[in-house]
């Protein structure tokens, strides 16, 4: 079995050796290649069934989804007529879209800037090692370590307008209150402030184990030419913590572009539509109410996929550009 | 050499992946209709209820296995979570495996009948003549009736006896909404809170609103009406006085609710199911007064027994047994304790009343009570009721004044 997995294996690669053997040895020799062949594609099933079960498919439905008409009439019959782009120009043209849209490019770019400034800031401090700096360092876990449930209906009691905790320090100190998850101006900023706590934490252990494969002797190099503090960092440490930047931002985009749990427990996407990102939209379309609008919810989700995909593309293409 | 290994093993792996994706897609489409249920074994029926705080060992439970005996068959009960009930009954009719029995919330059923998937009493002999009619509104649509109430609950308005009497303020003087408003303004002035209800954005939040709506004699196919203003208006001037906390415009029902046990506020708007803990606590009630008097038509609650489709439909006859059997006077009211809900019946309603006297607000308020998808709406109900809480929170906010707020609503429902 071992040795028909070897030719499986390097099978391509040895061509013209194979053949060598095959033209020395008798008729026999062909056979164990083509079994070897068939044990490859058994030995690739499970992660091809498994792809196609579980993303593939989901991903050809929701396309189908969003190509048709479906009503829950349609739904249960299954004969759903084909619409093209209907539902596309149905939630493009929906007043709801300019600022579902504004609303998740603010929320995504707001929410990385702070979390991955913050989190780089608090890496480069916690890597001077001084007393307590592990502790302290795990103490900053634990936004990460919370269920968002929990971290979420957390904040809502702390900026409730009338009881929270946040109003209560206002008002102690002689500020005006200010009604967070209420009013329209402030519900996303509300919520942006929950996802930037629980963010930090991520971006601060990816950032950290970066700094640590960064060799002391550059900094010591510097030192020695007598830079600063302020220069070791912009000339050293932020350049060659560009490949770990450049995934902890990916990641953090992609994550914060479907961030629901936070925003549907503290606002529900409101006051109105104040705090509707794509995420909430596509949701509150398709399980909203108790009438699912199940195409152009399944539209508002390819278009968040797509959205994804593009920041995906940038991404790639930008760390070939640094192996080149 | 090794990348070209692993381009050739992708390219593979994708062909494989789109033939079975044709093969997975053909099967879905032959799937449906299949055998389901109806294969199980002789004598085996299905039912599904949104109580998944009942187990086997609950009186509900036992209540339907002793209607099932009598029937002369077992039945097989599964309990799901209310938010999830619709969506499983969608898809277990799409796959053809409906159960035989299912429980589900009154605003669902007109559309569980939309898509096709229930039956209505003229096909599977449902006796359901003496059901109070305004409950059994839910259940209407096109003049067939789709299901039976297992029983009902509603909104009213509960008090705090101590935070009045220190106002000066005397709750049977309380008939209309001047009467409340100087009442509220009588409460306020005395240091205390006002009033809480809940304004969230989601269906809680219309249901909440209804009342008033209703009460202002207001209609749900015209949302910009002068009489759905003037409710409109009268939440926006409590929130925008302090008569009402700014928090409702995000109170679900059990955070308002909480904020009332504080024991700072004067009046609560809340349903039946609080009742239990309103009586320990101190607290009275009374039904939602109309703008010019009399109780305000509150909208019901409860779940409704429906018999989804079956290929068999020799089984109708034996789910309607069951049905009939759990919903008869001497089986519900217990049930309907249980649930803390007001029962559907007449009949049933005076037994309710004779153990517990204090129903009597609650059965008053029931009576006053309109079912949402009622007046023939059925699934329009979903659409309007979306605009209708946006609107109700673009005004309490102050984005939009209650008319410009309500035309906008008036024209995003229409127009869908």
């Amino acid at each position: 079995m071992t040795a028909t997995q070897i030719t499986a294996s390097t099978g391509t690669g040895d061509t013209g050796r194979a053949a060598e053997r095959s033209a020395a040895l008798p008729t026999p020799g062909r056979r164990p290649r083509r079994r070897g062949q068939w044990a490859a594609w058994a030995f690739l099933a499970p992660v091809v069934v498994y792809l196609v079960v579980f993303y593939a498919y989901p991903l050809y439905r929701n396309l189908d989804l969003s190509l048709r008409d479906y009503t829950v009439r349609s739904f249960i019959d299954g004969n759903a007529p084909f619409v093209w782009f209907a539902n596309y120009v149905a939630v493009f043209q929906d007043p709801t879209f300019w600022p579902a849209l504004a609303n998740t490019a603010t929320f995504t770019l707001v929410s990385i800037a702070f979390q991955y400034s913050i989190g780089m800031a608090l890496a480069v401090f916690f890597f001077q090692r001084f007393p307590l700096s592990a502790t302290l360092r795990a103490l900053f876990l634990v936004p990460w370590l919370l269920p968002l449930l929990v971290s979420a209906s957390a904040w809502s009691w702390m900026l409730n307008s009338d009881s929270g905790v946040v109003n209560a320090a206002l008002s102690a100190a002689g500020i005006e209150p200010v009604n967070w998850l209420t009013s329209p101006q402030w519900a996303l900023v509300s919520v942006l402030i929950a996802n930037i706590w629980i963010g930090v934490p991520f971006n601060l252990v990816i950032l950290y184990s970066g700094l640590q494969n960064i060799s002391t002797d550059i900094y010591e190099a510097a030192s020695i030419d007598g830079a600063n503090a302020w220069q070791k960092f912009w000339r050293i440490t932020f350049p060659l913590l560009r490949p770990v930047s450049a995934i902890t931002i990916l990641l953090g985009l992609v994550y914060t572009l479907k961030v629901f749990d936070i925003i549907w427990i503290m606002t529900r996407g409101g006051p109105g539509s104040s705090s509707t990102t794509f995420a909430i939209w596509s949701y509150r379309l398709g399980f909203g109410s108790a009438l699912p609008d199940l195409s152009p919810a399944a539209a508002v989700g390819n278009l968040l996929i797509v959205i994804a995909l593009v920041f995906g593309l940038i991404y790639i293409r930008a760390q070939r550009r640094l192996e080149v | 050499m090794s990348t070209s290994i692993t381009r050739t093993r992708a390219l593979g792996a994708l062909a494989i992946g789109a033939v079975a994706v044709g093969v997975l897609a053909g099967c879905s489409g032959g799937g449906a209709g299949g055998s389901g249920s109806t294969d199980a074994t002789g004598g085996t029926y299905t039912f599904w209820d949104p109580y998944p705080q009942y187990d086997a060992s609950s009186d509900w439970a036992k209540v339907i296995d002793k209607c099932a005996a009598d029937a002369g068959v077992t039945v097989e009960r599964t309990g799901f979570d209310t938010s999830d009930l619709t969506s499983k009954a969608l898809l277990a009719g799409q796959q053809g495996d409906s159960p035989d029995i299912l429980l589900i919330d009154n605003p669902a059923v007109s559309t569980l009948v939309e898509a096709g998937i229930v039956t209505a009493t003229d096909e599977n002999g449902l006796q359901v003549g003496d059901v109070a009619e305004n409950i059994l509104g839910a259940s209407v649509v096109d003049g067939k009736t789709y299901g039976v109430p297992i029983g009902a609950n509603t909104l009213a308005l509960y008090y705090n006896p101590s935070v009045l009497s220190a106002a000066g303020v005397d709750p049977s003087s309380i008939k209309d909404w001047s009467s409340l408003n100087s009442a509220i303004e009588k409460v306020v002035a005395s240091g205390k809170k006002g009033i809480t209800f809940s304004g969230i954005g989601t269906e809680e939040g219309s249901f909440q609103f209804l009342p008033w709506f209703w009460g202002a004699g207001a209609d749900l196919t015209q949302l910009d009406s002068s009489q759905a203003v003037s409710a409109v208006q009268l939440w926006t001037d409590w929130v925008k006085k302090g008569w009402a906390p700014n928090s409702v415009i995000n109170n679900t029902q059990t955070t308002s609710w909480q904020e009332f046990q504080t024991g700072d506020f004067g009046f609560a708007e809340n349903g039946t199911w609080q009742k239990a803990g309103a009586a320990k606590a101190g607290y009275e009630v009374m039904p939602i007064p109309a703008a010019k008097g009399g109780a305000a038509p509150a909208p019901t609650g409860g779940e409704f027994l429906t018999l989804p489709v079956q290929k068999d439909s020799a089984r109708y006859a034996t789910s309607s047994k069951i049905v009939e059997c759990l919903t008869s006077t001497a089986n519900v009211v217990d049930t309907d304790n249980t649930l803390n809900y007001i029962a559907a019946t007449p009949e049933a309603q005076k037994a309710q009343l004779a153990k517990d006297p204090t129903l009597e607000p609650w059965i008053e308020a029931v009576g006053a009570a309109k079912a949402r998808t009622g007046d023939n709406l059925g699934v329009k109900y979903p659409v309007i009721s979306e605009q209708l809480w946006t609107a109700v929170q673009n005004s309490l906010t102050g984005a939009q004044s209650p008319q410009d707020a309500l035309k906008a609503a008036q024209q995003a429902a229409s127009s869908k």
